[in-house]
Parts: C-alpha cells; sequence; structure tokens
C-alpha cells in the first residue's frame, strides 16, 4: 500500500510540473485594475479576456502547426497604479514564464507595461492603452487592437457638425496621458470643423467635485461639451452637468458612458455621447469568431453582467493572438509578430490591421469607432449608436432636453 | 460678475461640508492628540450608509441623516476601544500607526465587497438660478444641515454637563480626572463623536457627488488641510476654515485653471503652518524658536 502512494505522488510531482509551465499550454499574463479607479473598466476588459481563454480551452485549444495548446491565465491586481504594473509584468515574464502578455488597462499602464515587455522581448496585444504615443518609441512587439486617442472625438465632432456647424466647445479633460492625447488631436479636428474652442482645460483625474469648473463652462457660453476622462470622473461630471443645468446642447464624455453602469446616474444619463469601440448593435461580417450578436449573447451568459466595449476588446485580443498563432504554426515569439505584422481581418469587432513602419510599429490602422447616445426608450435607458450613419440604431437626441423633462419620463430607478 | 458670485456661492456651500467633515477630526485631535487615519473611510462609510438605507430600505434620502449619526457614533465608540484606547498617552505616531492600520482593513474589506465601482444616490431636489448659473438644492440642502449639526455641536459641548466635560478633558485631561470627570468615557464619547461627524458629512457630500469606496481619500486630505487653517482641536474653527476654503476656491477658480487650485490650498497650508500654527483664527503668532 505504501509502495502505491510513494508511486502515485512521485507521479504527480513528475506529473505537475510538465501541467504547470505544459509543452502544450500557453501562458498568457496580464495585470488587472481590480481595485483602483480604472477597476470598472478594467474588469470588464478581464471578463471579456476570460471567455475567450474558456471558448478556447472547450474547443480543444489553440491549434498551431501539429500541436494544440490549452490558454492558461495568469493575473495580477495592479490597483491602477503604474509602480504596481512595472513589478508584476516582470513578474509575469521572468517567474510565471508567461508567453504573450495582453496589456493592463488605460494608456498610462500599458506604456508603463510596454518598457518591460519590449525589453524581455515579449507580444503584448494591447486592447486598453489608445495613446498613439507608446507605438512611436521603436517598440517591435506591440500591437494595438483598438483604435487610436487620435480618432476618439473625431466622430463626435463630425456629428455635431451636422448639427452646428458653428458649435462653441468647452474642451474639458482628465489630466492623464489618455486624455490629453485624445484632446490634442480634437483641437486640431475642432478648428478644421470652424468649431470655436471658447473653454480649453484639464483637471487632475482625482477631481470629485466639478462644480467650479461647469460654472465657467457657463460662463464661456459654450453649447457643446467634449472631454472628461476615466469612469468616476466622466459619471461624476456627467451628474453635476445635469444638477447644474448647464444647459449644453451637446455633451461628449470619454469612457465613463459606455459602461451598462453609467444607467445608476438616472435622468442624468440621457442624451450623453459617448465614443465607443464597439457596441453590441455594430453590424460587422466577420471573417471568423462569433458575430457581435453572438459575442453579445455569449457574454452576458459567461459574465451575467451587460457587455460593452471593455470587455469586447479584451476579447478580440485573444481572438487575435489565436489568428497569429495559428498562421503562424508555431508558438515562437518572432514568427507570431510576423504572423500579427500580416493580419488584416474583420472580426466581431470590426476591422484590425497594425502599422508594420519601424516609427509606428504595433499602431492600430483600420478598427474604427462609433458614437453611442443614452436615449430613452420605453421609460428606460437605452445606449443606442447614432454615427457614422451606416451603423446607426437611432437619431442623434440633439439638442439635449431639458433634465427635468428627460427625469419625467424615466423610471425613477433607471 | 455673476459668474464669479456664482463661483463664490458655490465654493461657500460645498466648503461648509468640508468644514463640517473637518470638525470631526479636529475634534478629536483636540481631545486626545490622535489623528484619526480612519476619517476617510469614516467619511465613506457615511455614504455606503445613505447608499443602502435610500436604495435597500426605501428611507428618503434626508431621513437617513439621523441613523447614520447614531450609527456612526456607535462605530465611533467601538472603534476607539479596538484601535485608539491603548494608545492614549503613548507618543502621537502610534496611534497614527493604528488608525493607518485599522483604515488599511476596512478599505480592504470595502473593496473586497464592492470593488471600486461608483455609486450613485440620485437626489432631487429644486434649485436656485442665478441668470444662467444653478445652485442645485442639494448643494444648499446640504449647506443647511451643516449649520443646524455645527450648531447642535456648538450647543453640546458648550451648554451640556457631557460637552463640558468633553472640553475639559481637551483642556487638562489630569485636572478633569482630579474633579472626577470619566476621562475614559468621555474620550471613548469625543471619538464616537468625531466619527459620526466624519459619517454625516460623507452621507451629505453623497447626495451631491457619486462616489467610491476609495473616495475617502481626497476628502481626509481636505480635512486636513481645513484643520489646520481653523486650528488643531478647534471644531468651530474647521467650519470657519472650509468655508474660506470654498470661498476661496469659488474666487480663484473664475481666473486660472482649476488644477491650480490645488496647488494654492497647499501653499496656504504650509504658510499657515508656518505663520500661525494654531490656525488662523488663533491670535497667538508663532513663537519664533532661537
Amino acid at each position: 500500500m505504501n509502495r502505491f502512494w510513494l508511486i502515485a505522488v512521485a507521479g504527480a510531482l513528475l506529473g505537475a510540473p510538465a501541467w504547470a509551465t505544459g509543452e502544450d499550454t500557453i501562458t498568457v499574463g496580464m495585470t488587472v485594475s481590480r481595485t483602483g479607479s480604472l477597476n470598472v473598466d478594467s474588469v470588464a476588459q478581464l471578463r471579456g479576456a476570460e471567455l475567450w481563454r474558456d471558448e478556447v480551452n472547450a474547443a480543444g485549444g489553440i491549434k498551431a502547426g501539429n500541436k494544440r495548446y490549452r490558454v492558461r491565465f495568469v493575473t495580477y491586481d495592479d490597483q491602477s497604479q503604474g509602480g504596481r504594473v512595472q513589478q508584476l509584468y516582470t513578474r509575469l515574464i521572468v517567474q510565471d514564464k508567461a508567453q504573450f502578455l495582453f496589456s493592463p488597462y488605460s494608456s498610462g499602464l500599458t506604456a508603463t507595461a510596454a518598457v518591460i515587455t519590449e525589453q524581455y522581448g515579449r507580444i503584448m496585444l494591447i486592447g486598453g492603452g489608445a495613446e498613439a504615443k507608446t507605438y512611436e518609441l521603436g517598440n517591435k512587439y506591440l500591437f494595438q487592437c483598438i483604435t487610436p486617442a487620435d480618432y476618439y472625438l473625431a466622430g463626435a465632432i463630425q456629428a455635431l457638425k451636422e448639427k452646428n456647424p458653428h458649435a462653441q466647445v468647452a474642451l474639458v479633460y482628465s489630466d492623464d496621458p489618455f486624455s490629453k492625447a485624445v484632446v490634442a488631436a480634437a483641437r486640431t479636428q475642432a478648428a478644421a470643423a470652424g468649431f470655436k474652442v471658447v473653454l480649453d482645460e484639464s483637471y487632475p483625474p482625482t477631481t470629485t467635485d466639478f462644480s467650479a469648473i461647469i460654472n465657467k463652462i457657463i460662463s464661456s457660453r459654450a453649447d457643446a461639451f467634449l472631454g472628461g476622462g476615466h469612469y468616476p470622473d466622466g459619471a461624476t461630471l456627467a451628474r453635476q452637468l445635469h444638477d447644474q443645468k448647464a444647459a449644453l446642447k451637446w455633451v461628449t464624455i470619454l469612457v465613463a458612458p459606455d459602461s451598462p453602469q453609467f444607467t445608476t446616474l438616472g435622468a442624468a444619463a440621457v442624451g450623453i455621447t459617448v465614443p465607443s469601440q464597439w457596441e453590441p448593435q455594430v453590424q460587422y461580417k466577420p471573417d471568423f469568431g462569433p458575430t457581435p450578436e453572438q459575442f453579445a449573447r455569449l457574454f452576458e451568459s459567461h459574465a451575467k453582467v451587460e457587455v460593452d466595449y471593455h470587455a469586447a476588446s479584451g476579447y478580440v485580443v485573444g481572438l487575435l493572438l489565436q489568428r497569429a498563432i495559428e498562421q503562424a504554426g508555431s508558438i515562437d515569439p518572432d514568427k507570431v509578430a510576423a504572423a500579427l505584422e500580416k493580419i488584416d481581418v474583420t472580426t466581431f469587432f470590426g476591422r484590425d490591421k497594425f502599422a508594420t513602419d519601424a516609427n509606428r510599429h504595433g499602431l492600430q490602422l483600420a478598427h474604427q469607432m462609433v458614437l453611442a447616445q443614452w436615449q430613452v426608450r420605453g421609460g428606460k435607458l437605452a445606449k443606442e449608436v447614432v454615427w457614422p450613419d451606416a451603423a446607426k440604431t437611432a437619431n442623434v437626441l440633439y439638442p439635449l432636453q431639458d433634465g427635468a423633462t428627460t427625469a419625467s419620463v424615466l423610471n425613477p430607478l433607471h | 460678475m455673476i459668474g464669479l458670485l456664482a463661483s463664490i456661492v458655490d465654493g461657500v456651500l460645498v466648503g461648509s461640508v468640508y468644514g463640517l467633515a473637518a470638525m470631526g477630526i479636529t475634534l478629536i485631535w483636540g481631545v486626545m492628540n490622535v489623528i484619526n487615519l480612519t476619517h476617510g473611510t469614516m467619511i465613506v462609510c457615511g455614504m455606503f450608509g445613505l447608499y443602502f438605507l435610500v436604495n435597500a430600505a426605501g428611507v428618503p434620502a434626508y431621513a437617513t441623516l439621523a441613523p447614520i449619526l447614531v450609527i456612526g457614533f456607535l462605530v465611533g465608540v467601538a472603534l476607539y476601544w479596538i484601535a485608539v484606547h491603548r494608545m492614549i498617552g503613548q507618543p502621537p505616531l502610534m496611534s497614527l500607526l493604528s488608525t493607518f492600520s485599522v483604515n488599511l482593513v476596512l478599505i480592504g474589506l470595502g473593496t473586497a465587497l464592492w470593488g471600486t465601482v461608483l455609486f450613485n444616490v440620485p437626489v432631487s431636489l429644486p434649485g436656485l438660478s442665478l441668470g444662467r448659473y444653478t445652485f442645485p438644492g442639494t448643494h444648499l440642502m446640504a449647506a443647511a444641515l451643516t449649520a443646524v449639526i455645527a450648531g447642535a455641536l456648538y450647543l453640546f459641548l458648550h451648554r451640556t454637563r457631557m460637552g463640558k466635560a468633553v472640553r475639559a478633558v481637551a483642556a487638562n485631561r489630569e485636572a478633569a480626572e482630579l474633579v472626577g470627570i470619566p476621562t475614559t468615557r468621555v474620550l471613548a464619547l469625543a471619538f464616537g463623536l468625531g466619527v459620526a461627524l466624519a459619517c454625516v458629512s460623507g452621507m451629505l457630500i453623497a447626495t451631491l457627488f457619486p462616489f467610491t469606496v476609495l473616495a475617502g481619500d481626497a476628502y481626509q486630505l481636505k480635512s486636513f488641510v481645513v484643520t489646520v487653517l481653523g486650528g488643531l482641536g478647534n471644531p468651530t474653527g474647521a467650519l470657519i476654515a472650509g468655508i474660506a476654503l470654498g470661498l476661496l476656491e469659488g474666487l480663484a477658480t473664475p481666473f486660472m485653471p482649476v488644477s491650480w487650485t490645488l496647488v494654492i490650498e497647499f501653499v496656504l497650508f504650509v504658510a499657515v503652518l508656518i505663520t500661525f500654527p494654531g490656525g488662523l483664527l488663533s491670535v497667538r503668532r508663532a513663537r519664533r524658536v532661537e
């Protein structure tokens, strides 16, 4: 009996490392902002990636040549802090032997992680780092799967121009790398559209009270607002713009309004537009993988929460990695990187193609954003795609209605 | 001109709530020389108190004030016995570390339970309009309730036997003990009161802005600035300093980027620490150290 147990334990000990590091297992590492200010969007991104992993493993793994590789995730909480990202990406590569990496959420954290992944020559697919500067530093293994920050407000500016060609715009944005990059491009785009920028001001990302800024917006006589940053500040801005009756005809806020949790703002959410990397209503015909509708259904039954574009970007990084490994027929980083460089595909998320020239290697070239708006449908808040015309599911609400009017048609708990 | 006036009024309204939050921290410091680093988290507890009482129990938003005040007081007393009592009489660093540790535990628990997602309590009250500017009814109500609570605290400290005992302990603990004041109970009471004030200010702030589990840090920092401006251990000074800080923010923001207001506040913080260590309301100037 003792001999039996000895053999069993020895077998388990010998077998365990094979599974842990596994010849037929790919280890994908990433940090997630489970805590801290980026929590909402980062966790949504993780949930999307987890759905991809579970689907791949359920189908027997990724096929590369004659082998099939199951996918194993190693994740850590980066607490929304760059310092943690630096330590943890090193750990993911050195200790956890991650062969491929997914980016953390946000441009700032992605830029920090990129320093480490490039140093070790590991591929990192980016689903949550829109700032273009990161790709202009001669990196070779970064691949941005989402639209760069420069184009975030381009759709909103085009849509606004159709309604008001002489809009007076307030650019008010968080003092973080992503928001600054978005607004830097928007300044030029707004001028080209013939808008007058009447207020151009940043605020600290930790701002909790926007009363003073909103009074400045009112004083500037702006009729359109473009800006924001991430979830907490964007949602607070929307609520206070409503509470202080800022009398704006157009409000576009970055990132925050895309989250399903934005509905907790009730009447303050009505009419707010958000540039979105993806919405479940889009009608892309994928070359492979699920359709937009299938993805939304799969995600919601898997994660038990509503789908948003961060979840979609989390899934698509996995899908593109899988495609590249299958095309390369290998998990060798250089071969997979070469396959990623050749990618020009349409998935449920839209078209993806990466720049291959040295001065912007890995920058996303093909993916396009849509503009979504919160509108009232049957007494409840619903997010509709309002731009571009080819993708729209509803006409844009312009000018914004008075808060009191919208509040009266909304169920107070929505 | 109306814009400037609106900005000042808004600053004063919100500043008064910051003053209320600072009254909690300054009361505790004044009575027992303890810097309560759970202050920010207690503000957040008040915010969550409002959220759960409104959403789960259906209590009207402003009716939550009394239960939050009572629960906050009980939590404060419990916190005193858990983390502070053994540190009384020890160097200030000990209580600082003790309350810091408890704060980390509470933040960890809060984050595990609710993550750091944003919570919002929609409270709708008719506001006042001045030209194109609107002062939300919630801001006016928060300022009015702050005035009532501050007045009640003043009356408690100056007109009741227990309040006088608190002031006596703050002035000289040994002498208070000699005249038969149960100082330990008074210390627990003062800590409970300080935490209750933090919770109530959190509840009022949550009627104005959405919040997360981590929202307390910003308000705690603001409370420290207000406390120093108003004078350590001086609750009335804290309220006046909160209003003054709001006034300053209101005056400054129309003329400069809002990012600069923090810089101005902290320059003022350092300047007051150097020139008036007893706070702006103190008539005593800093003694020069030869």
